[in-house]
């Protein structure tokens, strides 16, 4: 039964100002229309240029479902095409990353195309003369993403021709990227140690949203942060704090710690956590590391740098950065019940190991498969997108610390445990969705 | 039951049959979920190692996908257990199918033993059922007459591809 598609009105109902229905997590034909709109009319994260170093680096991934290519030009320029053959559709990379020289060649019937997706070559190419090729969809070659935007490493891309442009979409949410990119005495970032993957039966926006959900960890991790803290209580006094409870203990702050935090709202539903301090604030020293910062940035600007501590950024639709930990979240939308979490990590250039290290424990202790803090959160989304069918009550709510005036307000920071960013997140939902509708 | 993990050995060098059922019993304690008994079998400056990549060599600057020494292993145990688990309600259950262990080498020397142990492990929790496949290296020592685990990798053959949750031990 379609009962969305063509139907802004339809769409904007389901999102009220203290309640969404749930359809926005259940309903594929609500997922198809998100592809379709939402993804496209959205800046979507693709990947980071260090991916593809050199000329000819190619790297797949998706925007909404679409699969698309990062690839490295000829002339340095990095490119996003999507990543089909124009002539019967065949996925022209055979890896997920390689190298492929100088021109792309499609396996099927070895078409080959520039590394800015222009047509290079055509067996047998007299079959086409008279034929009008040059006037068919083919004949351009691989499609490219028109508009491609590559911040300080981090590349972006909008399908649609519609919609903002790459700084009203973001505003001065890209600070979050700056504080993570500027903790490296050289200001770069490579990303390093491998990609994390980690299959979600619920809807992508229940990770999105569990970004900025701060009255969960002292519930739904006690299992495994709890476990933690009473573990570490029986050490002997005077015992080395390990970093692994360093880094998992502070998941089991009380509610005052999130309260006081604070959450920040941004325009487009992009936002943060962690104001003021986070669980990311009392990390131990990395010997080495401060004063490098130092003798880059001057002391001052170098301590301004370590002493912001966001937790969790989100950047509308689907990736989630933490600053303080190096640490990208790109929550893959695969259907309606089916999320692929990708979790990736960067190395601050000429940085100490150590801070690399520390990153990669966070990860896998955390974002891993295999990771008991990733499996509380797991176990609540698959709950609560099978307890979504109940007809007891179609609406899902976010009413927590709700303000009649908060639409329209955009960069304040409000109480940590407000579910504004989640509102926030649904008044963007809307707005991409219904875009040019 | 009697088992070979807490078993003292017959002389300070084990043989190879020796090595062989203590690889397998530990198989069997996890599959009895006898997690406190299977953690006794590890040396306390051990480590429990799984790679997120084909033939990785770094556990420190590449990603794993578990790298855990006692006291996380231990925290693991500790969760299981707890009344708000919520992921273990209802609890999950695992099976081992082992090829039999072969001893890579050994060194009474420096008291390393290492085994190798291709398997097949299922996981099953609700409806869902999940086959692995990989291979289990111990890497053995002596400890005061009994064996120990200083290490144990286990290698994945799809180590990268996209799990859903992997809640137990292999």
């Amino acid at each position: 039964m379609i009962r969305y598609a063509g139907n802004a009105a339809a769409l904007r109902a389901l999102v009220r100002d203290q309640e969404v229905h749930r359809d926005v997590y259940v309903s594929e034909e609500v997922f198809q229309l998100e592809m379709e709109h939402m993804f496209p009319n959205s800046w979507v994260y693709v990947g980071h240029d260090s991916q593809v170093p050199n000329p000819g680096d190619y790297f797949g991934t998706t925007i909404g479902t679409q699969p698309v290519l990062l690839v490295r030009h000829t002339d340095g320029k990095v490119h996003v095409l999507h990543n089909r053959c124009p002539h019967k559709g065949t996925r022209i990379t055979s890896e997920t990353c390689g190298n492929t020289g100088k021109f792309f060649r499609c396996p099927y019937h070895a078409w080959s195309f520039k590394t800015d997706g222009s047509l290079l070559a055509i067996p047998l190419k007299k079959g086409y003369e008279n034929t009008g090729f040059e006037q068919s969809h083919a004949a351009p070659g691989m499609a490219p993403v028109r508009h491609v935007r590559n911040y300080r490493g981090f590349v972006f891309a909008k399908i649609n021709d519609g919609g903002l442009d790459f700084e009203e979409f973001f505003g001065e949410s890209l600070s979050s990227f700056d504080n993570m990119i500027d903790r490296s005495p050289v200001g770069q970032l490579k990303v390093a140690g491998g990609v994390l993957r980690y299959m979600h039966n619920c809807n992508w926006k229940m990770l999105v949203e569990n970004q900025t959900d701060t009255c969960h960890p002292m519930v739904a991790h006690e299992s495994s942060a709890g476990t933690v803290v009473e573990v570490w209580k029986k050490a002997p006094p005077g015992t080395k704090k390990p970093m692994a409870v360093e880094i998992i203990a502070p998941f089991m702050s009380p509610y005052e710690f999130f309260e006081n935090m604070g959450i920040r709202i941004w325009d487009n539903g992009h936002g943060h956590t962690g104001v003021h301090h986070s669980i990311h604030s009392d990390y131990s020293a990395v010997p080495g590391y401060f004063e490098k910062m130092k003798a880059a940035y001057g002391e001052a600007r170098a301590k301004a740098i370590l002493d912001e501590n966001r937790h969790n950024t989100v950047y509308f639709p689907n990736i989630m950065i933490k600053g303080p930990i190096q640490l990208l979240r790109h929550f893959k939308p695969i259907a309606a019940n089916k999320t692929l979490v990708e979790s990736w990590t960067f190395q601050l250039v000429d940085a100490p190991d150590m801070l690399l290290e520390r990153t990669l424990m966070y990860n896998r202790l955390i974002n891993a498969p295999t990771s008991i803090v990733g499996h509380d959160d797991l176990e609540m989304y698959e709950r609560a997108q099978e307890g979504l069918h109940s007809n007891g009550n179609e609406w899902v709510n976010l009413q927590r610390l709700y303000s009649p005036d908060e639409a329209g307000q955009t960069n304040v920071a409000v109480n940590g445990t407000s579910e504004w960013p989640m509102r926030h997140q649904f008044r963007a939902w809307t707005k991409f969705m219904t875009m040019g509708m | 039951m009697s088992m070979v993990a807490d078993a003292p050995l017959k002389n300070a060098v084990p043989t190879d049959q020796e090595l062989i059922d203590f690889v397998v019993s530990e198989a069997r304690l996890i599959d009895q979920q006898r997690f406190d008994e299977w953690l006794d079998m590890y040396a306390d400056d051990a480590f429990y190692w799984m790679p997120l990549e084909w033939n990785q060599t770094d556990p420190r600057l590449t990603c794993s996908l578990m790298y855990e020494d006692k006291l996380l292993l231990s925290i693991r145990v500790e969760r299981l257990k707890g009344a708000r688990t919520f992921s273990q309600k209802p609890k999950s259950r695992c099976h081992h199918v082992l090829q039999t262990p072969q001893v890579d080498s050994r060194d009474a020397a420096t008291n390393n033993y290492v085994t190798w142990t291709p398997m097949h492990y299922l996981e099953t929790r609700l409806d869902e059922q999940t086959l692995y496949a990989a291979w289990a290296t111990h890497h053995l020592g002596v400890e005061h007459g009994r064996l120990k685990i200083k290490l144990k990798r286990v290698d994945l053959i799809n180590c990268d591809a996209a799990f859903g949750n992997i809640q137990l031990f292999m």
